[in-house]
C-alpha cells in the first residue's frame, strides 16, 4: 500500500471511530440514565417542570431523530447546559481544557526527559545499577495506583521536604489578588506573554509534582523502549564502524544511534499523552487541578450528564487526533510501517 | 514446591505466594479479622483516627474503625472484582474474536471497527461514563470496566484464529467433513485461548487498579462496605496527618497488583519458552 492511501484509509477509520464514539456516549448519556429530565428539572421537581423539561431536552423524539441532533450540536461545538450550574459547557470547556493539556504535555515531556537518556545509559552499560534501577522502577510503576502514588508525593515533596506546592496551578497570592490574564488558557504561556518570571517559576513548581505522577509510567516504558532499540542499534555495522573510527562513547550514543530510536520516543508520546488524558480524572482531584478531570468528577457526583458527555468526548477526540498523528508520524520516519 | 519454583522462579513463586494469603485473608475474613463488625462497616465512635496501637495494629479511621479488619475485608471486593472484569471480558471478547477471525469478511469488519470505536476511548474514562449512567455498586463498576477490556482479547483472539486456521491440522479437520462449529470449538478453541489465559493472569493486577481507580472516585461498592480504592478515598481529609488511614489499603491495591504482573510475567516467560520449544 503506498503512503497515500495508508494515509487516506487512516484518516477514514479515524472518522468513522468518532462517528462511532459519538453515538456510543450518546447511548451511555442520553438513553441508559433513568430519566434526564428529572436531573434536568433540579431538586423536587414537580410533574409540570418535569414534562417541560422533557420539552425542552427533547426527550420524546425518536432515538434516531435525538442522536442526530445530538451529534450535530457537538460537531458544532454546542455543548449544551450543565444541569447543575446552568452554565454553557463549551465555555467551562473552553478554561478547563487548556489546563489539562497543559498538565498531559508537560508529563509527556517529563516521561521522555527521564526515560529516554536512562534507556540509552542502560543500553550502554548493561547490567550497571543504573540499568537495574530502571527495570526495577518500571516493573513497580505498573502496578503502583495512581491516586496512591499521587498521594505520596505530596507527602514526600510538600510536607516533609517542603520544596514544593501541595495542590493547585497557582499560588493563592498571585490566582486571587494578582491573576494572570486570559490569553491562551496555558499558564507558562501566559505568565510569558505578561512578562512576568515569578509566575512562570511559581506555574512550572505547581506543575512539577502532578506531572510526575502522570509521567513515572510511561518513563519506565520508554526506558524499556529505548533500551531495547538501542541494544539492537549499537551492534549494527555503522555503529561499529564509527567506533574503530574513534569517535567518543557519547557522540557514537547520542549522534549516530540515538537518532534510530525516534520511532519508540513516538510509541511514548502517544501512550504518554493517553496516559494523562485518562490518569488526569484521578490527579486533578488529588492536586485541586482545575482542569477536565475535575470537571467531570464533580459533574460525576451531582449526574450531570451533559458535563460527562462533552468531556469523554472532547477528551476522546484528542486522544483520536493525537493517536492519528502520531501514526501518520511515523510512517514519515519509517516508511515500511504503511507497507504492513 | 521445588517443582513450583522451578516453573515459576523465586519472584513468581512469591507472588503466588501474596496472593495466595490475600486470598485466603479474603475468604475468611470474618475469623482472620481482629473486628469483624467494624471490618463489615459498624462505627466505633469512642476510638477515631487513633494511631496504630496494640489494639488496633494498623490504627482507626475516621468512624473509629479497625482499619486492618478494614483491609481484610477489602480485599474480597478488589480481589473479586480483579478477577471478575477479567473473566467477563474473556467471555465477551473470545467469542467475537473468535467468529471474526474464523469466518472474516464482512463480520470481521463489522466487529473489528466495533473494537476500534471502543479502543478509541481513553479506558479509565469510558469506564467512569458507564459507571456514572449505571449508579454506583460493585456489580456496575465490574460491568463498566468490562465493556472498555473486551476488545484487547477479541483482537488477541482473532489474531490466534487467522494463524491457527491456515495450519494443517485444521484443514485436515474440514477436508474430513468436520463441521465448521466442531472445528471452531474443538480445534482452534483450545489453540487460541491458551495464551489469551496467559494475558488474562497478567491483565488481574491492572483490572483491580482501574476498579480501585472507580471506587476511589465513589463509583464503586456502595459504604459501609470495605474497599480499598474508597478507603484511601476517605483518608485522603487526613492525610497526611493521619496517614495511616490511606497508607495501608493503598499498599495493598499495590501489592496486590504487583503480585499479579509479576507472575503473569513469569506465566509469560513460561510461555514463550515452549512456544520457542515447539517451533
Amino acid at each position: 500500500m503506498d503512503l497515500a492511501r495508508y494515509t487516506l484509509r487512516r484518516v477514514l477509520l479515524s472518522a468513522f471511530v468518532v462517528v462511532g464514539v459519538t453515538f456510543l456516549v450518546f447511548v451511555v448519556a442520553q438513553v441508559v440514565p433513568s430519566d434526564p429530565a428529572a436531573l434536568y428539572a433540579g431538586p423536587r421537581p414537580t410533574v409540570e417542570q418535569i414534562a417541560k423539561a422533557r420539552v425542552t431536552l427533547d426527550l420524546d423524539a425518536p432515538l434516531p431523530q435525538r442522536f442526530v441532533r445530538f451529534a450535530t450540536a457537538m460537531g458544532t461545538g454546542d455543548f449544551g447546559v450543565s444541569y447543575k450550574s446552568r452554565r454553557l459547557i463549551s465555555q467551562d470547556l473552553a478554561v478547563y481544557l487548556p489546563a489539562t493539556l497543559e498538565l498531559a504535555i508537560f508529563s509527556t515531556l517529563l516521561a521522555l526527559l527521564l526515560g529516554i537518556p536512562t534507556g540509552v545509559i542502560a543500553a550502554a552499560r548493561r547490567g550497571s545499577w543504573l540499568d537495574r534501577m530502571g527495570s526495577l522502577g518500571s516493573v513497580l510503576s505498573v502496578a503502583m495506583p495512581t491516586f496512591f502514588f499521587a498521594m505520596l508525593l505530596q507527602l514526600v515533596f510538600s510536607q516533609w521536604f517542603g520544596i514544593l506546592p501541595l495542590s493547585g496551578r497557582l499560588s493563592q497570592q498571585i490566582s486571587i489578588s494578582d491573576p494572570l490574564p486570559f490569553v491562551t488558557g496555558f499558564n507558562l504561556i501566559d505568565a510569558v506573554i505578561a512578562g512576568r518570571p515569578a509566575v512562570v517559576l511559581d506555574a512550572l513548581a505547581h506543575l512539577i509534582l502532578p506531572a510526575l505522577t502522570l509521567a513515572a509510567y510511561p518513563a519506565g516504558i520508554a526506558m524499556r523502549l529505548t533500551r531495547a532499540a538501542m541494544i539492537e542499534i549499537l551492534a549494527r555495522r555503522h555503529i561499529i564502524a564509527a567506533r574503530a573510527l574513534g569517535l567518543s562513547a557519547p557522540r557514537i550514543l547520542f549522534g549516530h544511534a540515538l537518532p534510530n530510536a525516534v520511532g519508540p520516543a513516538l510509541t511514548v508520546i502517544g501512550l504518554s499523552f493517553a496516559y494523562a488524558l485518562t490518569g488526569a480524572v484521578l490527579v486533578e482531584i488529588i492536586f485541586a487541578w482545575p482542569g477536565l478531570g475535575r470537571y467531570v468528577s464533580e459533574a460525576i457526583l451531582s449526574k450531570d450528564f451533559p458535563v460527562i458527555a462533552a468531556t469523554t468526548l472532547v477528551v476522546t477526540l484528542c486522544y483520536v487526533v493525537m493517536n492519528l498523528v502520531i501514526d501518520l508520524t511515523q510512517t514519515l520516519v519509517d516508511p515500511r510501517v504503511a507497507l504492513t | 514446591m521445588s517443582a513450583l519454583v522451578r516453573r515459576l522462579g523465586y519472584g513468581g513463586t512469591l507472588c503466588l505466594a501474596v496472593i495466595v494469603s490475600f486470598a485466603l485473608l479474603a475468604l475468611f475474613a470474618p475469623w482472620l479479622s481482629p473486628y469483624p463488625d467494624q471490618g463489615m462497616g459498624t462505627p466505633n465512635v469512642i476510638a477515631k483516627l487513633k494511631p496504630p496501637s496494640a489494639d488496633f495494629w494498623l490504627g482507626t479511621d475516621h468512624l473509629g474503625r479497625d482499619v486492618l479488619s478494614r483491609v481484610i475485608f477489602g480485599a474480597r471486593v478488589s480481589m473479586s472484582a480483579g478477577l471478575l472484569i477479567v473473566a467477563f471480558s474473556l467471555l465477551i471478547g473470545l467469542p467475537v474474536g473468535l467468529l471474526a477471525g474464523y469466518f472474516g469478511g464482512w463480520a470481521d469488519e463489522a466487529l473489528m471497527r466495533v473494537t476500534d470505536v471502543f479502543l478509541a476511548f481513553p479506558a479509565l474514562l469510558l469506564a467512569v461514563l458507564l459507571a456514572a449512567a449505571l449508579g454506583p455498586g460493585l456489580l456496575n463498576s465490574i460491568a463498566a470496566v468490562a465493556v472498555t477490556w473486551w476488545p484487547w482479547y477479541a483482537r488477541m483472539a482473532r489474531a490466534e484464529v487467522l494463524v491457527l486456521r491456515g495450519q494443517p491440522y485444521v484443514e485436515a479437520a474440514s477436508v474430513m467433513g468436520v463441521s465448521q462449529g466442531r472445528i471452531l470449538i474443538r480445534h482452534i478453541l483450545p489453540g487460541a485461548a491458551r495464551p489469551l489465559l496467559v494475558q488474562a493472569a497478567l491483565d488481574v493486577g491492572p483490572a483491580l487498579l482501574t476498579a480501585s481507580s472507580l471506587s476511589f472516585l465513589g463509583l464503586g461498592i456502595l459504604p459501609p462496605t470495605a474497599d480499598w480504592g474508597k478507603m484511601v478515598d476517605e483518608g485522603r481529609k487526613f492525610f497526611p496527618d493521619r496517614w495511616w488511614v490511606s497508607a495501608a489499603p493503598g499498599i495493598a491495591i499495590f501489592l496486590l497488583a504487583l503480585a499479579f504482573s509479576v507472575l503473569g510475567d513469569a506465566l509469560r516467560d513460561r510461555e514463550g519458552d515452549k512456544r520457542r520449544d515447539a517451533a
